[in-house]
């Protein structure tokens, strides 16, 4: 189409930049909600400012109109064919209670699949320190847990309240900060295929299964229960929920049923990435008070069976939350209405 | 992946409409995230004097809150801008780059969100070399947080409508006596030939004296390969003129 571009130039210049002030101010203030005239006018620029680029393509004059052009429709073009909802509003409580348990439960099976890889893991660390004691030193990370399990259990028994207490607000703070990178990594080593993320699972197990076993071995198993189940039953699925959502990530780059190109298929699973991972972090956040300002405390202070007994209802509590909460979400996706 | 790589993405609008965004390459999104490092220090260190008085009062509270700040800043602090601020950080605003959606749709919260939650691998084992061999491998510059929200990084060059009339004093083009040949002129010439000289005209004053007179005589030879005008048009002109002349004709038809 030959046009006359001065022109056209001269015609078309008061629409764009009344276009291109409106597209500043959207720039400014995302969120601001515009009247149903300011909304209409804004396609109409749209609609103006598009037609007058597919009038210039392939003219030899074109080049630096163009370019200004192509900004300001690529500025435009999410604004107008977004059809996505855009959320602003947070619901944090309607979020961790319903959303999240209904998430965890569309994608059991990589939650299956990551129970299994950990049990896995923590056999062979049963079995490695089994049979060759002397590996401990390389299964096991921690410098507290090489000891002897009954010395640091007398030696924790005979701590006095007044130095346990010391710290706990700042040790708490890193647990929950170290374990949330750590439940980041599981879910982001996902895009390694999965084998990042299974790897990471397999080797938790492993340290899992190790201090079991030893801390058994040694005729410690209620102490262990009244140290680590009332922060671990929170914990361990929460790192098993961030292995979960590394998993849903690694299926998403290998599943081809859906017909969907890899693009769409990963942008379809952001949303539920970012719910698993959110509600993973709730819960190491949960876990961590729970270990810096309670399971450190040991008998005699606290007896085991109230320890033990609180770790139980934390674990109940949790199940229910993740198989019972947010059901009526699950039947509003089943009949096909939102997420 | 593939060893190909484009620096624009073609995106095609529900009319009909072809337009293109410039993808931002490794090395400009690596200053950006550079801005940003600088940033998140300055944000901890305004953290960092604030939790010392809270410190004359509870040490120990004061470590907690710094440990938590750190973390909520150094994991929130591009979550928060790309979402409030449509894609940008400081860096990138700075630098005029932006993230997108690679369909050129508006992100979602969630691509945000994973698409930084996933430098923790793309900036293994130090300084984005995992993500920065990513970008380098990818067609479209995509680390690999970007592969996994379905996101690109493009630059957003501030363009404005040149103003051509400014290039060309009101002086007699002897090239506007020979409508023909103008007009073949216009006819042959490929859009980015044709914007090679008005480009060479626009940033003349940036050039030294040598390095002017070289460019003009290439565009000009160039030029005389698509038409050549007879001699008493050309006789005295320089090869500066000789292209401005052209330009004129091509830019302004009505003149």
């Amino acid at each position: 189409m030959i046009i006359d571009l001065e022109r056209f130039v001269g015609e078309e210049r008061p629409f764009w930049q009344e276009f291109e002030t409106m597209l500043d101010l959207i720039d400014k203030d995302p969120g601001q909600k515009r009247s149903l005239e300011e909304v209409k006018r804004f396609h109409y620029l749209y609609q103006r400012t598009s037609s007058g680029l597919a009038r210039l393509q392939g003219l030899a004059r074109e080049d630096e109109i163009r370019r200004y052009l192509d900004s300001l429709v690529a500025r435009a073009f999410g604004e107008i064919h977004e059809v996505r909802h855009r959320r602003h509003r947070l619901h944090p409580l309607k979020w961790f209670f319903r959303s999240f348990p209904s998430t965890f439960r569309r994608h059991r099976h990589g939650f299956q699949a990551a129970l299994l890889i950990t049990l896995v893991g923590c056999a062979f660390g049963v079995f490695a320190l089994a049979i060759d004691p002397a590996s401990k030193d390389v299964l096991l990370p921690f410098d507290h847990l090489l000891g002897n399990p009954s010395e640091r259990v007398a030696a924790e028994e005979n701590r006095l309240p007044i130095h346990i207490g010391e710290g706990k607000s700042a040790f708490a703070s890193q647990l929950m900060t170290h374990n949330t990178r750590v439940a980041i990594f599981a879910m982001s080593l996902g895009i390694t295929w999965g084998i990042g993320t299974m790897v990471l699972l397999f080797y938790n197990g492993v340290i899992l299964g190790a201090v079991f076993f030893d801390y058994i071995r040694a005729g410690e198993t209620e102490f262990l229960l009244g140290w680590l189940l009332p922060h671990g039953v929170v914990e361990i699925p929460a790192i098993l929920i961030a292995g979960q959502a590394g998993l849903v990530l690694a299926r998403t780059l290998f599943d081809r049923q859906s017909g969907l190109p890899l693009g769409e298929r990963l942008r379809g699973q952001t949303h539920d990435l970012m719910t698993l991972i959110g509600g993973v972090a709730v819960l190491l956040i949960f876990a961590g008070l729970v270990e810096g300002f309670f399971s450190q405390y040991h008998e005699p202070v606290l007896p085991y069976p109230l320890k033990i007994g609180f770790g139980l209802v934390e674990l109940t509590a949790l199940c229910l939350l993740l198989a019972r909460g947010g059901r009526s979400a699950d039947k509003i996706q089943l009949g096909g209405k939102s997420r | 992946m593939t060893g190909s790589r484009d620096t624009i993405q073609v995106i095609r609008t529900p009319e009909g409409v072809a337009f293109s965004l410039v993808l931002a390459g490794p090395m400009v999104r690596f200053l950006a995230w550079l801005i940003d490092c600088l940033c998140i220090w300055g944000l901890l260190s305004i953290a960092g004097g604030l939790l010392k008085a809270l410190s004359a009062f509870s040490s120990e509270a004061g470590m907690a809150f710094y440990i938590l700040i750190s973390f909520v800043v150094s994991i929130g602090y591009s979550i928060f801008l790309e979402w409030f601020n449509n894609g940008q950080t400081f860096g990138k605003k700075l630098l005029r780059l932006r993230v997108m959606d690679r369909s050129g749709l508006k992100l979602q919260f969630g691509q945000v969100v994973v698409r930084n939650l996933l430098r923790t691998v793309d900036s293994l084992p130090y300084f984005y070399l995992i993500g920065g061999i990513a970008c380098l491998l990818n067609r479209k510059f995509q680390r690999l947080g970007d592969l996994a929200a379905h996101t690109i990084v493009v630059r957003n060059p501030k363009v404005s409508v040149p103003d051509i009339d400014q290039l060309f004093p009101d002086k007699y083009n002897s090239f506007r006596a020979y409508p023909h040949l103008v007009a073949r002129f216009r006819q042959h010439v490929s859009p980015s030939d044709a914007a090679l000289g008005l480009e060479a005209l626009i940033r003349r004053n940036q050039l030294d004296a040598k390095a002017r007179i070289d460019l003009f005589e290439q565009v000009a030879d160039f030029y005389r390969t698509i038409v050549a005008f007879p001699a008493e048009a050309t006789d005295g002109l320089s090869d500066e003129r000789y292209v401005r002349n052209l330009v004129d004709v091509v830019y302004r038809p009505n003149q």
